[in-house]
């Protein structure tokens, strides 16, 4: 992968897959977690699930604002023809 | 339930097809051109594609499903909404840009666009007609589930409507009137949603023993009697006590498959008619109350009224004992959901706000209904739908719906099928082809991009609704016990009729916007994929249109029959099919074709093969297909557990990977440099 919006991108992913993955596992291993009630008497699972979602969208904007529309351009064309 | 025929959702839904399809044929002289039906000429603007992918994504299954399965289980249906737009991210982050830079029309092209592979284009051609067709079934089947409700018709002709609606829109101007639909379609839903959202909170809850009476009237009210807790002891006298009060008659003495049930039968002596109650026993926290106050007791009972549907040999149906009616005002279940206690025991709490909302319900005793079938020697069969008052914070923690029984089972295999569906939501949605098109209709990777976080903003925000629909149907007293499906409008109709007939058209015109998608993208892969590049048969672009309208046609009556055929299948259910067999067979590929330069074309063509086959098959041999679709004991499934997506989908990268090894090498030069 050789553009830089690209790399943005996965690291981006990367971070939201802890998230998601936190939360899925979370389920799985210790369902009472999910119970509990942190902040102002609102459950766990409703606090983490909003959380998902907003975060989704924040950092969908974080992309669209890091992203440069120079950062589309391949820095090195050749290597995505597979020049192994 | 019985329903009326509403004509003001047939105004409404009538209204809406009146502009599609005149919009369509307005649009008509645009999509000439191949570049025109596939992609609208890459010239849809970016906010008008992002409410488009929004139109295109939240089919029937996400609106009437996910409300449905809230409504009546609670936490668990937002599941679905959580793995369905964490998919957007996947979508978002990794697929769309190399998409947009690879790809002309279909997601084949993208595959391909560094082989030139005939092999890779029929694969990938194949799997977007399978993903596409799984996913059309339950669109379809959502159609005649609604239509049958609301317009009163059969379920296959709403089938046949949305089927002959949906192929116009798409034969006549492809891309263009597709887009405009389902940017239609996303943008009333999102914001009937809001209305629905705002007007629940306006109204706030209401302690209650039932709800709307619509038999006898909208403003009167059901109250479903109870009694208790009365002591073992006295158990058998108030019975008695019930059945001579009540009934004008006696209890039936439980016998056959009655005897082990929890359930107690009153027959009145004139008329014969028979009403079930249940027996709940007091759980040990209600039973260190009850000691403080009858300090001998040892063992309590609370007796509530259930409703029951009887089918008897005859093929005579009886609601609580009577003749079922097919007009207002006739023998019908009665309506249900309601709140049995408010925190404080106060009467009603007024608007609350949407933090409140979910503070009120964590405090409070929700009733839940569920339901046993009791099958009699002489073949007749009753269902008992019975009250299951149920603390809400147990209604907002996830793990009660059957589907998702691995978050409180220990047995390993249940979590692990939890775990695999996780995964499949996840990787599913970057993987569905009718999504992927989409990346192709605006001009270049900077609007891909910011078409997509319009999606995600537009998805995320309806997802957000669906708990407080849900969980406002749950407690609206207006759920049909009989039909999850209808949990959304019947949500809206117990705010206002008006109100009712535009979710419900909301609701129809939903299945609408996906169909059309899924019909386009069925249509490319057949003209432009199979015909044109996998068979090599020459022709021009006006021909390749013209084939890809008679492919639309064909797959439309497909759709059309198999909808028909399906009746029966539960809607969520096959969706979750179509996302794993999507996920399995398109994501590996994909991925690896963007970051592993070792992958080769046989690498590709193998893992689409062997993720799509293994995926299906895997869903055909388990125990959800066995109980659901043969009607065998889940337990003989040949598979351990249902879900397919965490065995296939690490399977097709690892088919990749050691077919690539094996192909690459000596060739790679020949891979590299196509022709």
């Amino acid at each position: 992968m050789a553009t830089r919006n690209a790399r943005i991108g996965l690291v981006l992913f990367a971070v939201y897959l802890v998230l998601y993955g936190g939360f899925v596992l979370l389920n799985t291993f210790a369902p009472q977690t999910m119970e509990a009630t942190p902040i102002a008497g609102i459950n766990l699972a409703i606090l983490y699930g909003f959380g998902l979602i907003i975060a989704a969208l924040l950092m969908a904007l974080l992309y669209g604002v890091l992203c440069t529309p120079e950062g589309d351009v391949e820095t090195t064309p050749s290597q995505l023809k597979g020049d192994q | 339930m019985i329903y009326e025929f509403s004509f003001g959702a047939v105004a409404v839904f009538a209204l809406f097809v009146a502009i599609t399809l005149g919009l369509s044929f307005y649009l008509g002289g645009k999509a000439k051109s191949s570049a025109g039906y596939f992609t609208a000429h890459g010239q849809i603007p970016w906010f008008v594609n992002g409410i488009a992918f929004a139109g295109d994504y939240l089919s029937a299954a996400s609106f009437l499903g996910i409300c449905g399965m809230i409504a009546f289980y609670g936490y668990d249906g937002f599941l679905y909404s959580i793995g369905y737009l964490a998919g957007w991210i996947v979508a978002l982050f990794v697929v769309a840009e190399p998409m947009k830079r690879l790809g002309k029309f279909t997601f084949a092209d993208a595959l391909d666009a560094k082989f030139d592979s005939r092999g890779i284009k029929i694969a990938a051609g194949i799997s977007t007609l399978a993903v596409s067709i799984f996913y059309l079934i339950p669109q379809m089947v959502g159609a005649g589930v609604l239509v049958t409700p609301l317009l009163g018709l059969p379920h296959w002709v709403g089938v046949v409507l949305v089927g002959v609606v949906v192929i116009l829109i798409v034969v006549t101007a492809g891309m263009v009137s597709t887009t405009w639909v389902q940017f239609l379609k996303g943008s009333l839903l999102v914001i009937f949603s809001a209305v629905l959202t705002v007007v629940l909170l306006q109204r706030g809850f209401v302690a209650d023993s039932g709800g709307v009476d619509v038999n006898r009237g909208d403003d009167e009210q059901y109250h479903f009697r109870g009694v208790g807790p009365v002591q073992a002891s006295l158990l058998d006298s108030e019975l008695e006590r019930i059945a001579r009060d009540d009934y004008d008659g006696s209890v039936v003495e439980p016998e056959g498959p009655w005897k082990d049930t929890k359930f107690v039968r009153f027959r009145n002596s004139d008329t014969g008619v028979v009403n079930v109650w249940s027996i709940d026993e007091l759980d040990a926290d209600e039973m260190e109350w009850y000691t403080t106050i009858k300090p001998s007791a040892t063992s309590a009972y609370r007796l509530r009224e259930a409703q029951s549907v009887t089918t008897t040999p005859e093929g005579r149906v009886l609601v609580n004992g009577l003749e079922k009616g097919t007009k207002k005002g006739e023998p019908e279940l009665h309506p249900v959901g309601s709140i049995s206690k408010l925190p404080d025991n106060a009467q009603g709490t007024g608007p609350v706000g949407p933090l409140e909302f979910f503070r009120v319900l964590q405090d409070s005793e929700i009733v839940l209904w569920k339901s046993q079938t009791i099958i009699e020697e002489d073949g007749t069969t009753t269902t008992v739908y019975y009250q299951k008052p149920t603390p809400g914070s147990q209604v907002l923690r996830p793990g009660e719906h059957p589907t998702f029984k691995g978050i409180r089972s220990d047995d390993p295999l249940d979590k692990l099928n939890f775990l695999s569906l996780m995964l499949a939501l996840f990787c599913g949605t970057a993987s569905l082809p009718h999504i992927l098109i989409r990346y192709y209709t605006v001009k270049d990777a900077a609007a891909a991009r910011k078409s997509t976080i319009v999606g995600i903003a537009s998805i995320g925000f309806f997802y957000v609704l669906t708990l407080y629909m849900g969980l406002g149907a749950m407690t609206s007293g207006a759920m049909d016990v009989t039909n999850s499906n209808m949990a959304a409008p019947l949500l809206a109709r117990s705010m206002s009729e008006p109100l009712f007939a535009i979710i419900s058209a909301i609701a129809f015109t939903t299945v609408l916007g996906t169909v059309s998608g899924l019909i386009l993208a069925s249509s490319g892969a057949v003209a432009h994929d199979l015909v044109k590049n996998g068979l090599g048969v020459e022709m021009n672009d006006y021909q390749q249109v013209r084939i890809a309208k008679m492919a639309s046609v064909v797959v439309g009556a497909i759709a059309i029959v198999l909808g028909i055929l399906f009746e029966k299948l539960n809607v969520s259910y096959l969706v979750g099919w179509a996302f794993s067999v999507a996920a399995s067979a398109n994501l590996p590929s994909l991925v690896m074709l963007l970051f592993w330069k070792g992958t080769t074309k046989q690498g590709i063509i193998a893992a689409i093969i062997v993720g799509m086959v293994s995926s299906l098959g895997w869903i055909l041999l388990s125990g959800d297909t066995y109980a659901k679709v043969y009607g065998l004991p889940a337990a003989d499934a040949i598979v351990p557990f249902s879900q397919p997506g965490i065995v296939t989908i690490p399977l097709g990268f690892l088919t990749l990977v050691l077919v690539s090894l094996m192909t690459g090498g000596r060739k790679d030069a020949s891979v590299a440099s196509p022709r």
